[in-house]
């Protein structure tokens, strides 16, 4: 085994801790405002927009995103981007803009809450069932993988780091519900960018700024592919990543991002907490404003450590895939971000960049653990077990469900950790449901005509399609998976991410078109039924009492149109 | 804005976020007065990243912390 890549000196350990005394602290500081469920799941629903958009960008900016899109940058180039803004920019804008008001009108707690309001009971069961089950066992590997980095660059045992996070986050979550997981989602969001942001700006200035860097990546790397985000994408084997525009516009940018950002209740509960309608649609544009910049900290470090890591004799270094670092004792892609820390940052500067790592760790997990217990305690145990107590029954059960879902965290992270293939089913799993939920949500919310029948098995069809794709491509010779990809994902080319991303859109549309035929063929609801549930049945408050500068739509226009001249300018 | 409890008066998010720049502010702020004399094994060290850094910081963190001190939530 490696030795571990940073040791810590005691002024780095200082920054660790204080961050660790200022989490719990804030645990214990706001255990009295969450009393009653609308305070411990929504945070009160008081949350500004800015606090809620910005934990609504946090849910997603955990540590092993970072790392795992620093380090796909290194291996694929600028389009790993993607994911960044096509694959997220508009759909969050799309959620501020078109989605929200029906979220927030609705009064809904949760996104199966909804469901349940427009669609019924099975829609509501089958979509909370499947979010409880993928979101704790996500938060489990997610914690496996937290133990692996820090053991490989900090040192740290294993058990160790399972527990110590594990203890932290349920001790803050218990405590202080959403409010306390918000709070420090938005502590972590200034510290990824206190602990990251140099890395970009003294790299650039290293490598003589961003002509020369893209001259010395082609010359490293015997390709001009890597900086560019378009023009490459013509063929599945002009890019690194052997992806077709297709793939990139229709399956991530149309579907798997929609599905993500706008029905997976991790994200979406944090705007549900803002404090009016206005703030909610504000808040996701706040998010999507500065989800633009993030490449700046997680794939231009990709690009730099490309042109400018090299070994002791001067040789250019190239990283691996983590199971060839294992063997060779290379660094791995994934190392990209700790090798770039170490490489400009000494004493106080590093350990501020650990702190961010740990923090995003810790965020995650809160993130996955708060859902659970919302989606658990509303969606599951007030449904279908115990329907009439009080409120403080189920803020009890919520506080008891964040230990519970912790537990089953752990235990899962253990299980990951004795046969490490579990991580892709997980991973896979949680695909399968989120393409088609999105075709639910949004037929429910767009169309009056969808009837509960409709939901529920277009929810159902999509899902088991999506199963049903992945069991063909995954298993049995290697000519039937090489033929069943290319029926999937269009090409014998395509790559994993390019098989995810037509998975999606082929299960999206299973799930639309079953909607439609079931909802043609059975009786629709009254319209007054469907008011603040459905576009056209839904008086959504006018914008134009206020000056145009605090209209989301107004920030909504200016974001897309940044997006669009960064995409031209990188094309 | 008002992320106020309704419990009882509470301190803003921002001050939180204030305190925490200020306090990882003053440390790097003595870290890199120290590395003047001392600079570490680094790339670019002669710009002295550390110093200048947590001088950022710590106005970022002071500012959030007067502005948005105790008894003074919107």
């Amino acid at each position: 085994m490696q030795q571990h890549l940073i040791h810590l000196t005691p002024v780095d350990t200082l920054i660790l801790v204080i961050y660790i005394a200022m989490v719990l602290f804030i645990g214990f500081y706001v255990k009295d405002s969450a009393a009653t469920g609308e305070e411990f799941f929504l945070a009160g629903r008081k949350m500004t927009a800015w606090i809620a958009g910005l934990s609504f960008l946090s849910a997603n900016l955990g540590s092993l995103e970072l790392m795992g899109w620093a380090g796909a940058s290194y291996q694929y180039g600028i389009l790993a981007a993607h994911w960044y803004w096509i694959g997220a920019i508009p759909a969050m804008l799309f959620l501020g803009i078109v989605m929200m008001p029906f979220y927030y009108i609705s009064k809904t707690h949760s996104v199966p809450g909804y469901l349940q309001l427009r669609f019924g009971e099975g829609a509501r069961g089958l979509s909370a069932v499947c979010f409880v089950f993928m979101t704790i066992l996500m938060s489990g590997v997610n914690m496996y993988a937290m133990a692996v980095v820090m053991q490989t660059v900090l040192g740290w045992d294993q058990n160790f780091s399972i527990w110590f996070g594990a203890v932290i986050v349920t001790v803050y979550v218990m405590l202080g519900g959403l409010r306390s997981a918000i709070i420090n989602e938005v502590l972590q969001f200034v510290l990824i960018w206190a602990g990251a942001a140099l890395i970009p700006i003294l790299g650039l200035i290293e490598a003589g700024g961003w002509t020369n860097l893209k001259a010395q990546i082609a010359a490293n790397v015997q390709s001009t592919a890597y900086t560019h985000l378009w023009s490459t994408l013509g063929t599945f084997k002009g890019n690194p990543m052997g992806i077709h525009w297709t793939g990139i516009v229709f399956g991530l940018g149309a579907i798997i991002s929609f599905g993500y950002w706008t029905t997976d209740f991790l994200v979406v509960q944090r705007v549900l907490s803002a404090n009016n309608l206005r703030a909610a649609r504000m808040a996701p544009v706040i998010g999507a404003a500065f989800k633009m910049f993030v490449p700046l900290i997680v794939i231009l470090p990709g690009l730099l450590a490309n042109a400018l890591l090299h070994n002791p004799d001067g040789s250019v270094m190239h990283l691996v895939p983590a199971e060839v670092a294992k063997a060779t004792g290379q660094h791995s892609y994934d190392e990209v971000l700790p090798l770039m820390l170490l490489r400009y940052c000494g004493p106080g500067l590093l350990g501020l960049g650990i702190t961010a790592l740990v923090a995003g760790f810790m965020s995650g997990m809160a993130g996955n653990v708060s859902a659970f217990s919302t989606v658990w305690t509303y969606d599951i145990y007030r449904a279908y077990v115990n329907k009439d107590e009080k409120d403080g029954h189920y803020v009890s059960m919520g506080r008891w469900s964040t230990l519970f879902g912790m537990l089953i965290s752990v235990g899962t992270a253990y299980l990951v950790a004795h046969a490490a293939s579990i991580m892709d089913y997980v991973q896979a799993l949680f695909s399968f449901f989120i393409a088609p939920l999105f075709g639910t949500v949004i037929v429910g919310m767009l169309w009056k005509r969808a009837t509960r029948a409709g939901g529920f098995y277009g929810l159902l069809a999509g899902t088991a399609s999506s199963i049903g794709m992945w069991v063909y491509t995954s298993f049995g010779s290697v000519e039937h998976k090489a033929t069943a990809l290319a029926r999937i994902a269009l090409s014998r080319d395509a790559q994993p991410m390019a098989e995810n991303m037509y998975r999606a859109l082929w299960s999206w549309l299973a799930c639309v078109l079953v909607t439609v035929l079931v909802s043609y063929a059975t009786k629709p609801r009254p319209e007054s039924e469907l008011q603040g549930l459905v576009y056209g049945c839904t008086a959504i408050p006018s914008d134009e009492e206020v000056a145009l500068w605090q209209r989301p739509v107004f920030w909504a226009t200016i974001v897309a149109v940044v997006l669009v001249i960064i995409n031209i300018v990188l094309w | 804005m008002s992320d106020s409890s309704s419990h009882k008066p509470q301190l803003s998010i921002w001050f939180f976020v204030g305190l925490l720049c200020l306090l990882y502010g003053l440390v790097l702020v003595f870290t890199g007065i120290r590395e003047f004399s001392h600079p570490p094994a680094v790339v670019l060290a002669n710009l002295h990243a550390t110093f200048w850094w947590g001088l950022l910081m710590t106005l970022f963190g002071a500012f959030y912390v007067i502005r948005f001190r105790p008894g003074t939530a919107e």
